[in-house]
């Protein structure tokens, strides 16, 4: 076992500080450094600067247009990117359908789509939760007839993150009625342009719109946009969110961006002489939770070097996302706690300008981390299938 | 010693519950939200109904009443996502103020009034402040004042020498700036700015300010409990009703520890309720205790309660469009209230001591 990086590892690692040193301007910085929710245009915008080095997508296989990294250098770029301050790239294409398309879909699919994905020009939203179909997604009620060289797909879906921007949706339909309901189930992709699709966008509890309901009604899909095989979505759609949970690996990572800038605030918050920084309570709290991040990152790092090892990780995934999302509220919370009055001015009224600087960042941040344990598989539902697959109870 | 309501009191609860049916319809609650923090109808039903009454005293027209009734107003509020400024006008400003033209405007419901003593230098530390008072004015900034935005009279602590002192400011005093500012609650909250305002000075100092200060906290610690338990209530139907898996979500186990974990908080912070109430007219190193143990254990439970709520109803409980997040919301602003959970275990620990 060996914590260091290898001299190949060290001069990488310094040719990605330089790069996101000299290209993260300090508008975006502060966007992130802040938690702000980036809009699309701003993560296409980082996309297309990572593209134009060749870095567009870090994890994929150099074939389909990727860097061929190993997950070592794949964790140092992203170490790089949050130390930084740089965006995290929008992954429902990159990191969700993307690798679905260049194991299992189609060559034409592989060609069409792959380069747009890493270039940035189509931007994908998952079309997975339905009003019924939640945790249970098994459950589904989206419709997709065949009719000729088309499926016509009708149904809703919910909380889609983004499909006001999307050019294109993912999107798991029932194509037969099955005794198990696990089967019959096709993974289509969806132009959001088809006639018969309609966004209505839902607020959250943050008062943004990240997420919406999409209306299908007899949208008509070219048949050749069926990933795989008919009845087979299932099985493609559960490797798309293993790996999103995977993802959780690289996410921990970002927490340190929350620690930096609770600190900061709290240390610019007077107690009488002191600060609230300097409060052994307060200093507690912090430390707990950096205590808790190590062991996340740390998790997350013996995630990453069995995949170097081609090993199975068993349930680490479900295991990453669960503490990652605790941790994210927790840390979101004492951000909020550490304002105190502030962290209550969430807008201001009569074009009122004399506000606190990173009004409403905080508490926007920490209402929206309470989705993080909803998305992705609940956290109960993680716990579930720890108990089920890997625990075997 | 006993918990039992008057019959009085009964009363009093059926009206606000009737009172909470009527205003808290939530589909109507957020369709008014652009139009502002108020509902002057349920504002001048308060008025008719006594309750703005309840804690001024006999002499000057009021009813004199007891923590007790004050406390079951607001937790129909709290129930009700109520945005009124209650608690400021009606439980604060008698408690400090006795000019009997203003209480009289009070009971009528012409007037609003709010609590500046939050400072950016502070913290939650009401025994000092940074805005001065000096040959007869006031010079500051104060840097929270709950639902201050729209209040026609403020409270405000001073320094005067080394005496904090209180003082009376209206809305359109010289020299007083207003900066509005909307909570994540939809309440109307404002930043003040004094320079060389001239001043009203109150009779109070610093002791009668905290013995104010703890009726506002048991106060809106009933808020709290009335939000909670609604959060309760809807939970747990949720779980009932939602169907996933073939069947009822309350049907599965760990969610059902889960809803017992929140049932067992709202008993708790019940509990809590009644100590802080039963003890603001005790001593003040009693009340000190009472009141900062209960700001403290209530405002733990009330996270506990909102997060697990907004968990247990899944993606829809993280929408703007139901009631669940707005009461988590609302929770959050009562934990920071005149100091979060933290401040108050401080200063528990510390009327222990002395106690």
């Amino acid at each position: 076992m060996n914590l260091d990086y290898t001299p190949d590892e060290i001069a990488f690692q310094q040719r990605m500080r330089a790069f996101f040193a000299a290209n993260i301007d300090e508008r975006l910085r502060a966007l992130v450094r802040t938690g702000t929710r980036l809009e699309p245009r701003e993560y296409v915008a980082y996309q297309q600067l990572l593209a134009a080095q060749g870095w567009g997508a870090p994890t994929w296989p150099t074939e389909y247009g990727g860097t061929g990294w190993t997950p070592t250098q794949y964790y140092i770029f992203e170490a790089e990117s949050a130390r930084a301050d740089a965006p995290q790239q929008f992954h429902q294409g990159l990191e969700l359908i993307g690798p679905v398309l260049f194991t299992y879909g189609s060559d034409a699919q592989k060609q069409k789509y792959l380069p747009r994905i890493i270039s940035g020009e189509d931007w994908w939203c998952q079309g997975y939760s339905e009003p019924g179909a939640g945790s249970d997604l098994a459950s589904l009620k989206t419709r997709a007839v065949r009719d000729g060289d088309h499926y016509v797909v009708t149904g809703q879906k919910i909380w889609t993150s983004y499909a006001h921007a999307a050019s294109h949706m993912f999107c798991l339909v029932r194509t037969e009625i099955r005794p198990r309901r696990q089967e019959g189930i096709s993974l289509l992709l969806i132009d959001m342009k088809s006639p018969g699709i309609r966004v209505r966008p839902i607020l959250t509890l943050d008062e943004r719109h990240h997420v919406n309901e999409v209306f299908l009604d007899e949208v008509r899909v070219p048949a050749e946009d069926l990933v795989g095989e008919e009845g087979k979505g299932w099985n493609y759609g559960k490797v798309l969110l293993d790996r999103e949970r995977g993802l959780s690996a690289a996410l921990g990572l970002r927490l340190g961006q929350y620690v930096r800038v609770v600190k900061s605030r709290a240390a610019a918050v007077r107690l009488g002489a002191t600060t609230l920084l300097a409060d052994p309570g307060f200093r507690d709290k912090l430390a707990q939770i950096e205590i808790e991040m190590l062991a996340l990152e740390y998790m997350g790092l013996r995630t990453l070097a069995d995949a170097v090892a081609g090993l199975d990780s068993g349930p680490r995934a479900s295991m990453l996302k669960i503490r990652w999302s605790e941790l994210i509220q927790r840390i979101t919370e004492l951000w909020v706690e550490a304002l105190g009055y502030d962290a209550a001015c969430f807008a201001p009224l009569d074009d009122a300008t004399d506000l606190p600087a990173d009004m409403p960042s905080p508490m926007a941040s920490y209402l929206h981390a309470r989705v993080t344990t909803i998305y992705g598989g609940a956290n109960e539902v993680q716990r579930n299938i720890i108990a089920r697959r890997s625990l075997g109870l | 010693m006993d918990f039992l309501l008057t019959a009085e009191q009964d009363l009093l609860r059926d009206s606000i519950t009737r009172f909470a049916l009527e205003h808290g319809d939530f589909a109507k609650w957020r369709r008014a939200l652009p139009a502002g923090p108020h509902n002057q109808a349920a504002w001048s039903q308060m008025a008719e109904l006594g309750w703005l009454a309840i804690a001024v005293p006999e002499a000057a027209g009021g009813l004199g009443g007891s923590a007790v009734e004050t406390m079951l107003v607001m937790e129909g509020l709290g129930r009700a996502l109520s945005r009124e400024p209650y608690v400021g006008t009606a439980v604060i400003a008698p408690a400090l103020i006795d000019d009997p033209a203003i209480l009289a405007a009070i009971i009528a419901g012409e007037t609003r009034i709010a609590l500046a003593v939050a400072e950016t230098g502070n913290r939650f530390n009401l025994a000092a402040a940074e805005t001065t008072a000096t040959g007869g004015t006031l010079t500051g900034t104060k840097s929270f004042v709950h639902d201050g935005a729209t209040a026609d009279w403020f409270i405000v602590s001073a320094q005067t020498g080394p005496a904090l002192t209180l003082h009376l400011v209206p809305r359109d005093a010289p020299g007083l700036t207003i900066t509005p500012i909307r909570g994540p609650d939809h309440r109307h909250h404002a930043r003040l700015t004094l320079a060389n305002t001239p001043t009203r000075p109150l009779q109070g100092g610093l002791d009668a300010l905290e013995s104010a200060v703890d009726r506002a906290i048991a106060a809106h610690l009933a808020e709290a409990v009335g939000s909670m338990e609604a959060l309760r209530d809807m939970t747990l139907a949720y779980l009932k009703t939602r169907e996933q898996f073939g069947a009822t979500i309350g049907s599965f186990q760990a969610l059902q520890h889960r809803m017992v974990d929140i049932a067992l908080a709202c008993e708790e912070a019940r509990s809590m309720l009644y100590f802080a109430t039963l003890r603001l007219d005790a001593p003040a190193p009693d009340r000190r205790i009472a009141v900062s143990a209960a700001k403290t254990r209530i405002g733990q439970t009330a996270r506990f309660v909102a997060h697990q709520s907004v968990q247990l109803h899944g993606g829809i409980g993280t929408s703007d469009e139901l009631p669940v997040s707005h009461h988590l919301k609302r929770l959050m602003i009562i934990e920071t209230l005149y100091g979060n959970s933290d401040h108050h275990r401080a200063r528990f620990a510390a009327a222990t001591d002395a106690a």
